[in-house]
């Protein structure tokens, strides 16, 4: 495929852009194979011309278009969830345009997106993709426990297709049981470490549904794998994320969870998330109800509430607050599972290593904790943030678990402002690059497919990106101050908001909010170094002053 | 005292609302003027301090295993609720507090005992602290349109506004009186605020006694009076916030609002904004709300909505947006009023005022506004509040409401304030404490009456003592800002939980923004305090300067200092004698704010984390200092 073929018309001259909050400007606007430009001259001819616009077309979501007469307009919906229109003089024109964006937009083939061809020069293709996550996560914990060890089991993805080559499973477990085990869990996805709990020497595992389907079909080896993991007289418990209900219903489609009976010493508990379709629902419905300015309070509040995202997230954080608990206070291992694992399993053991764990919440340990957690243990994100809250086409496997991880992290750095080292903007960023991205970070569904498709070595990384000095500073929190404690979020209804920052980055605006940012900047950068500094200068000042050196022995 | 026949229970829980831990045991105290809680089992001596005069109601829950329950529901949103051992003492202490909550004459308010040992002058100069002529000189009045007049210096004109006011000055005597016959209790139109820039005023006053035709030369003449003061426009709005039908129906009564026809010049325009009553049980409904223990986010969600009061602040919001916009974009005078133009009037014309005037976002202008607006221009503190034992159904949170706009303000504009959300909460618990006089009675001829400023002492000179931590550190000045346009679209809008649950710390952020660049603040203003100290030892050490250098570091740092304290400098230095006046050794003198604080610091040590996720049965007991 030629991306040449796609693109009808490549240029129209006076082209009025307009976006909400910001002044229309007039220009050119051209397509190329992955961007939507518009120049315009603000200098008249003869003038360099200013870029207003640059847009991944990857990052639009949908396509309206309007005709009136000889001219059209088109209404952009981005995945980034802003929206921009184009009045473009020509029907012609505009029918063009607008197929050329819907086309370009929809290619589905990894290897034909932006990343593979992004270049920038501050960069270089091997920089920043994580050397072995995974076996540097065991690195840490083998240094305080022999317990665990890495299995290259799945070195090929033949036992796991959705793992990683390297997992870290039971020290005391045989390769061959892991074989078996993963033939009774969904996907292959046999039980691995997710976070070892360094105060107390506890595990989180995650894994997929036993297959146990209608006729209660056990599984040695799995039973055996799970029973290693706990002393004897010692308690687990299995976070189921479904319902008990839903759980028990799975089992007429082959899978299940874990009777009581062949797993003794694991107590199960059932905390259903939602996921799939009705969270995607969720998204739209919630995005819908932020863009609508016609709505009196009682019908927003109305509408807020009916789109249940809120409830969503006071869900997730309960269930990953409930697993820390596990762990921290009753001292006892946790498996999470779902049905495939790949969804709210990974939602709650990666947001309940936020809660727990100070590592994670700085820069570099949250940057890890996704590849980990997310990355690496096979969040389909290709499926998942194909499309956002505006496409109008059929809904596939889209699902913002990922998004309402990120939400959920929010949450966590407003009731605890001084214990993330990364600000909302990181948060924002990492949004924007998981719906469309210049980087390959976010590529594919797994490990697997990423190797087949080369991403390592033929798209840039986001972290390499997002750790030059120069970008880092705009992601940190200047309020930052290392909290070794767990933190426990409030899940009350009153403590949780909505993440205007997100919801409302391109309706409401920020000028207010940025400029207290900055102060907040001022005042801390200032109470730390400059003042501190100052007064140190003048005191050496008058210091090296010999009078002034006696007035102080004196 | 003679209420109280019980002074001390022993063996008393007192039960945490949100979580699931161990009921705290210990004894309880009655005074003259508090309820207090001594916590036994707590590591650290933990007191727990309401005001009776915060009391709002007091119930008695039937017997439980555990004891006698008893239900205490304050002004300031504070729930405790007590489980008394006997039954006995649980009913004594019931009735005392029953009786103790409702004072009915206006001596036994707390105001008329309290004393912090101050001198006779100092009492007075803290109630000279706020002058409104020096406002009303800000706007350039006396000018060649308005004037203050004493026309009112008997009540003869109106009985609930203050002796002095300021109206036309094309307005005759004959005029003004001739108009407060025909306004609703003689309230005619009056200035509230004067946009200097380009003339336009908010002016105030009851509705008309109107019905379906009467009219008033004079009053009619009153309003040309008004219009003609701003000579840049050809008309003003005439704003009634009331809903259109109820104002209808106030026509019966011979009251209702201004006939367009008969006036020159105006548009008249309704806002709705709901009455007292409204108010008071969307109130009442939002407090059932944020009192269910452990609800859904949709039994949230749903009680918010079902409750009104996010509706009701936009309403007010909007309306004061709409003053502002009218002044300021279309440069007419706009003239508000409502029923008696007392409370939804108060809430708009002050509001109005903040967005146009960034003097009314400092300390002192925020006290003036208060004074001006609520206290001087007769806003019904003692019936609203409560006060009294008195009519029920004359208690409605409209004050309540005014401070919420002004936080939903800071909450969309961080720096524009010069004061923080303590600074309101502060306030808003001394509108019900009667602690000081300011809010005592209805009007100032009441005051007056009741000897509030021989008998009694200003709240304003006790906040600015504490304005080092009532200040915005985000501040960026007085000019940095001027109108204020709010986005009033309802995302902005949020629920105040910081006002409604404010007593249940484990709901709040965890980790406090505020007071962590307050310390910042104070830490800089130290250092550069000490900084300036040795620049200035210089001089004398070396004769003559040392360098052009230093000379204008110390010039920076003094102009930085100076910066920041701006608003301190513009208002001018608090009355001398508050550096010692308060004396901290008697516990009954002590304010209960001061002792709530230390409440909460003791429930910040404390801190027991999630308060929900109450699967587990666990001890909490590690985790403790999330704060550093």
């Amino acid at each position: 495929m030629e991306f040449s073929e796609l693109i009808k018309t490549a240029t129209v001259e006076s082209v009025l852009l307009s976006c909400a909050g910001q002044p229309a400007v007039k220009g050119t606007l051209c397509i190329t194979s992955h961007h939507l430009l518009l120049s315009s001259c603000p200098g008249g001819e003869g003038q360099p011309s200013a870029v207003e616009l640059w847009l991944l077309i990857r990052n639009v979501d949908a396509v309206e278009k309007r005709l009136a007469g000889s001219s059209g307009t088109i209404t952009l919906r981005c995945k980034d969830l802003k929206v921009l229109q184009l009045e473009i003089p020509g029907m012609e024109e505009c029918l063009n345009i607008a197929s050329s964006i819907e086309a370009l937009s929809s290619v589905d083939s990894v290897m034909m997106m932006y990343p593979f061809f992004h270049r920038p020069q501050s960069l270089r293709l091997e920089e920043g993709w994580p050397r072995l996550p995974v076996e540097q996560h065991f690195q840490q914990i083998a240094t305080q426990t022999t317990q665990w060890r890495l299995s290259d089991v799945n070195q090929d993805f033949a036992v796991c297709p959705t793992y990683p080559p390297a997992v870290i499973v039971p020290a005391a477990v045989s390769e061959e049981t892991l074989r078996r085990a993963a033939r009774f869990r969904q996907g292959g996805r046999f039980p691995v470490l997710s976070y070892y709990h360094t105060r107390n020497g506890t595990v989180m595992l995650r894994s997929g549904q036993p297959l146990t389907g209608p006729n209660r079909k056990r599984c040695p080896e799995d039973e055996m794998l799970l029973g290693s993991v706990l002393d004897e007289g010692e308690r687990g418990f299995i976070i189921d994320t479904r319902s008990a209900q839903t759980a028990k219903q799975a089992r007429m489609t082959g899978g299940g969870t874990e009777p009581k009976s062949s797993y003794p010493q694991w107590k199960r508990l059932h905390r259903p998330l939602e996921r799939g379709r009705p969270l995607q629902e969720s998204f739209i419905k919630l995005v819908e109800a932020c863009n609508d300015a016609s709505l009196g309070m009682d019908r927003w509040l109305g509408r807020l509430e009916s789109c249940r995202w809120l409830s969503h997230v006071k869900a997730a954080l309960s269930t990953a607050c409930l697993a820390a608990q596990c762990l921290d206070r009753e001292e006892s291992c946790v498996l999470v599972h779902g049905a495939e694992g790949t969804d709210t399993t990974l939602l709650v053991t990666a947001l309940a290593q936020v809660i727990l764990d100070p590592g994670c919440r700085t820069l570099k340990g949250f940057q890890e904790l996704l590849e980990r957690e997310w990355i690496q243990a096979g969040h389909p994100f290709h499926l998942r943030c194909a499309r956002s809250a505006y496409s109008h086409a059929r809904l596939k496997q889209e699902a913002p678990l990922f998004l309402l991880f990120l939400d959920c992290v929010w949450q966590l750095s407003r009731q605890f402002p001084f214990s993330l080292e990364f600000s909302e903007g990181l948060l924002l960023t990492l949004f924007d690059n998981a719906y469309a991205s210049d980087y390959g970070t976010f590529l594919c569904n797994n490990e697997k497919e990423r190797c087949l498709c080369k991403v390592k070595e033929s798209t840039h990384s986001l972290w390499a990106w997002l750790d030059q000095p120069e970008e880092r500073k705009k992601y940190l929190n200047p309020l930052y101050s290392p909290n070794l404690l767990v933190i426990w979020p409030s899940v009350e209804p009153q403590s949780i908001q909505l993440w205007q920052g997100l919801f409302f980055r391109w309706i409401r605006s920020s000028q207010y909010l940025d400029e207290a940012w900055a102060e907040i900047w001022r005042l801390v950068e200032g109470s730390n170094t400059a003042v501190k500094e100052s007064t140190e200068n003048r005191l050496s000042h008058s210091l090296s002053d010999p009078a002034a050196r006696m007035e102080n022995e004196r | 005292m003679e209420h109280i026949t019980t002074p001390k229970v022993e063996n008393v829980k007192l039960l945490d609302r949100y979580t699931n831990r161990k009921a705290a045991s210990g004894t309880l105290y009655l005074t003259a003027t508090h309820l207090i809680y001594v916590d036994a089992s707590a590591e650290v001596r933990k007191e727990t301090w309401i005001l009776h005069h915060h009391i709002a109601t007091v119930e008695k829950l039937p017997l439980t295993t555990a004891g006698c329950p008893l239900l205490i529901h304050c002004k300031n949103f504070h729930v405790a609720h007590f489980v008394i051992g006997q039954e006995r003492d649980c009913h004594e202490v019931y009735t005392s507090l029953l009786k103790l909550s409702q004072p009915v004459k206006p001596e036994e308010l707390y105001a008329f005992s309290y004393n912090p040992k101050m001198s006779k002058d100092n009492r007075e100069i803290g109630w000279k602290l706020i002058d409104l002529k020096v406002d009303y000189q800000r706007m350039g009045i006396p000018n060649d349109y308005w004037e203050i007049t004493d026309l009112n210096k008997d009540y003869e004109v109106c009985n609930t506004y203050p002796p002095e006011i300021v109206v036309p000055r094309a307005a005759s005597k004959a005029t003004v009186i001739g108009s407060s016959r025909f306004r609703s209790r003689g309230r005619i139109p009056v200035l509230s605020y004067l946009y200097k820039e380009n003339n336009a005023a908010i002016c105030r006053c009851s509705q008309p006694l109107s019905g379906f035709s009467a009219r008033c030369l004079e009053d009619e003449q009153m309003l040309q009076a008004i219009r003609e003061a701003n000579p840049g426009s050809p008309f003003m709005y005439v704003v009634d916030t009331r809903p259109k039908l109820n104002a209808m129906a106030n026509r019966a009564a011979g009251k209702g609002y201004e006939n367009e026809d008969n006036y020159d010049n105006i548009r008249f325009k309704f806002i709705g904004i709901e009455n007292i009553h409204v108010m008071r049980n969307s109130l009442q409904k939002l407090l059932e709300v944020c009192e269910t223990k452990s609800p859904s986010m949709s039994d949230f969600l749903t009680g918010l909505e079902n409750s009104g009061w996010l509706r009701h602040i936009k309403a007010v919001m909007d309306a004061s947006v709409f003053l502002a916009k009218a002044v300021k974009d279309e440069k007419a005078s706009v003239l508000v009023h409502c029923s008696d133009g007392w409370d939804r009037t108060a809430q708009v014309c002050s509001l109005a005022s903040l967005l146009l005037d960034p003097f009314y976002r400092t300390f002192k202008g925020f006290m003036v506004l208060i004074e001006k607006e609520w206290i001087a221009m007769g806003h019904k503190f003692s019936h609203r509040c409560g006060h009294l034992d008195g009519d029920p159904k004359e208690v409605s949170p409209v004050f309540t409401q005014f401070i919420e706009c002004v936080w939903q303000l800071m909450q969309q504009f961080p720096c524009t304030f010069e004061f923080n959300e303590h600074f309101l909460l502060e306030i808003h618990d001394h509108v019900y404490s009667c602690q000081f006089g300011n809010f005592l009675g209805t009007c100032h001829k009441e005051r007056e009456d009741l000897k509030i400023f021989e008998k009694t002492h200003s709240l304003w000179p006790f906040l600015l003592q504490k304005k080092q931590e009532l200040r915005n550190p985000l501040y960026r000045g007085f000019t940095a800002y001027k109108e204020l346009q709010p986005n009033t679209l309802p995302f902005s809008f949020q629920f105040w939980c910081g006002m409604y649950n404010r007593f249940d710390k484990g709901m709040h952020p965890k980790q406090c923004v505020l007071d962590h660049l307050l310390n910042c603040m104070n830490q800089k203003i130290k250092l550069e305090d000490n900084a300036s100290e040795l620049e200035n030892k210089l001089p004398f050490l070396d004769g003559p300067l040392p360098s052009e250098a230093s000379l204008s570091k110390v010039g920076c740092a003094a102009s930085k200092t100076s910066m920041l304290n701006t608003p301190q400098d513009y208002e001018g230095k608090p009355p001398p004698v508050l550096t010692n006046g308060i004396s901290v050794g008697d516990a009954n003198v002590t304010s209960d704010v001061d002792q709530k604080n230390k409440e909460n610091l003791a429930n910040h040590r404390d801190l027991h984390l999630n308060d929900s996720v109450d699967v587990l049965n666990s001890e909490a007991k590690d985790g403790k200092p999330q704060h550093h």
